[in-house]
């Protein structure tokens, strides 16, 4: 073959396809994953704090235990277990929860970090138990835990090719077909790689602003 | 079940050859991590402009793409330059440098974590650089960073799982042959164990260095100490003389 030679004619032919697999489906699922794991990791963290002990219990192991096993296992056990669902249905729901077992960590950590009195003056108004989780601890908590979640956003982001396990055809496998029917990989490999990054890092140079304001404004 | 049981019985060989491709790549891919998170970590800290941007090019790199898309590129586009590699070397390599980049954040901020005033200290015992690195420095931000190397150890056992894509035989292909000769629930079962048994020996393993590393800055019990078995309440006599050694 031809070397260290580029051929940007393949970049062009290529790019349709693989732009397509990054909206029809890598952006699908990291944005619709996101939205599961927010809102599950909540519930996931709140179960771990004021749940009875053996539900308390129960919940950390199995979140210990999503968060220590591969998500590729766990897409392949999901999608031969639930053969009745379409493939793309399966990866939202798998990368949802697991990274939901992520963002549970970072919310116990955010509602650690608010401080005891906040708790005493909930009782001292007594508010009931919803009520100061709802108005008062959870707006503080979710503030300082804003930036790790949006850190666990893109590397979901960056891990959403594992969906290639399951048949899914999103932008990495769309540029695997290109490489097997052209016999080139060079110019459909780098090109996914410089999609992720273009994609990746402004966004984390964001989250680091908002880090930094976080800071200082607490 | 029995007839699962056996079927397992008969897929043993093959499990096991898969779970020591899956042991190979980690432990390979783990210290290549490791050598490439110290030796970037320490340059993205260097005074020169030229070698810390450099650093920081290829960190935000291999961070910024796919570790699925790294894989790809060591196994389909180096060889269409001319530079072959087996699968299983371009599996560690991917590994190596995803880990690493991520690792050599960990590495440079432990090291940023030192209080200034041990930096202060060590220029006015007037220590050479390298004697205040290895004496001072690093022993401290080895402890601060080994929690979050632990978590990224984890990370690149479960990331270890996508080299089938690759034609490499790991557990989880294994796991597919397993399913076809007993069932879903049966294969998979057993391998989410297998690799929730594999991350929690390395993490106690990282916890044990953790010991260690803190013991040996004065803080806390020592590693034989911790392991050790004693009665939950010491006896008074005992339990004093040990705090007064």
């Amino acid at each position: 073959m031809s070397g260290l030679s580029w051929n940007w004619q393949h970049v062009w032919d290529s790019l349709p396809s693989l732009l397509e697999g990054f909206f029809t489906v890598t952006l699908v699922v990291t944005v619709v994953s996101s939205i599961i794991a927010a809102v599950l990791g909540l519930v996931f963290a709140i179960l771990r704090r004021s749940a009875p002990a053996p539900i308390a219990a129960a919940v950390t192991f199995v979140v210990n235990f999503i968060r220590m096993t591969p998500i590729v296992v766990q897409l392949l056990f999901v999608y031969f277990t639930l053969v009745a669902l379409d493939p793309l249905t399966i990866g939202i729901i798998v990368f949802g929860v697991h990274y939901a077992t992520y963002m549970a960590e970072v919310y116990r950590a955010g509602i650690d970090s608010v401080p005891r009195g906040q708790w005493e003056a909930t009782t001292a108004l007594s508010m009931s138990r919803g009520r100061a989780w709802r108005a008062v601890i959870i707006p503080q908590a979710v503030r300082a835990t804003l930036p790790a979640l949006g850190n666990y956003v893109i590397s979901m982001f960056k891990d959403t090719p594992f969906l290639i396990a399951i048949t899914i055809p999103e932008m990495v496998s769309n540029a695997l077909d290109y490489g097997g029917d052209h016999f080139r990989y060079t110019e459909v490999i780098v090109l996914a790689g410089v999609i992720f990054l273009l994609a990746s890092y402004p966004t984390s140079l964001l989250i680091r602003r908002l880090e930094q304001r976080i800071a200082f404004t607490t | 079940m029995i007839a699962d049981l056996s079927a397992l019985w008969a897929a043993v060989p093959q499990v096991l050859e898969g779970l020591g491709i899956t042991v190979l790549l980690t432990v390979c891919g783990a210290i290549l991590a490791f050598a490439i998170a110290v030796a970037l970590g320490l340059l993205a800290r260097s005074r020169a402009v030229l070698v810390r941007g450099l650093a920081r090019v290829v960190i935000e790199f291999f961070r910024g793409t796919s570790l699925v898309v790294q894989l790809f590129l060591f196994f389909f586009v180096l060889p269409q330059i001319g530079l072959s590699m087996p699968p299983i070397v371009a599996g560690v390599i991917a590994l190596g440098l995803n880990y690493g980049a991520y690792g050599a954040e960990v590495v440079r901020g432990s090291i940023a974590a030192v209080p200034t005033g041990q930096w202060e200290a060590s220029t006015a015992l007037s220590l050479s650089p390298v004697h205040r690195m290895r004496r001072i420095i690093i022993p401290q931000a080895w402890a601060l960073m080994i929690p979050s190397l632990n978590n990224l150890l984890i990370q690149l056992l479960k990331g270890t799982a996508i080299v089938g894509f690759i034609t490499l035989f790991d557990l989880t292909v294994a796991l597919d042959k397993l399913r076809i000769a007993t069932d879903v629930f049966f294969a998979y079962g057993v391998g989410l164990l297998l690799y929730f048994v594999l991350a929690y020996i390395l993490t106690l393993g990282m916890n044990a260095l953790e010991v260690r590393a803190k013991h040996r800055l004065g803080q806390g019990e020592s590693l034989r100490e911790a392991l050790s078995f004693r009665s939950p309440v010491p006896e008074d006599g005992v339990a004093q003389g040990r705090a007064a050694t």
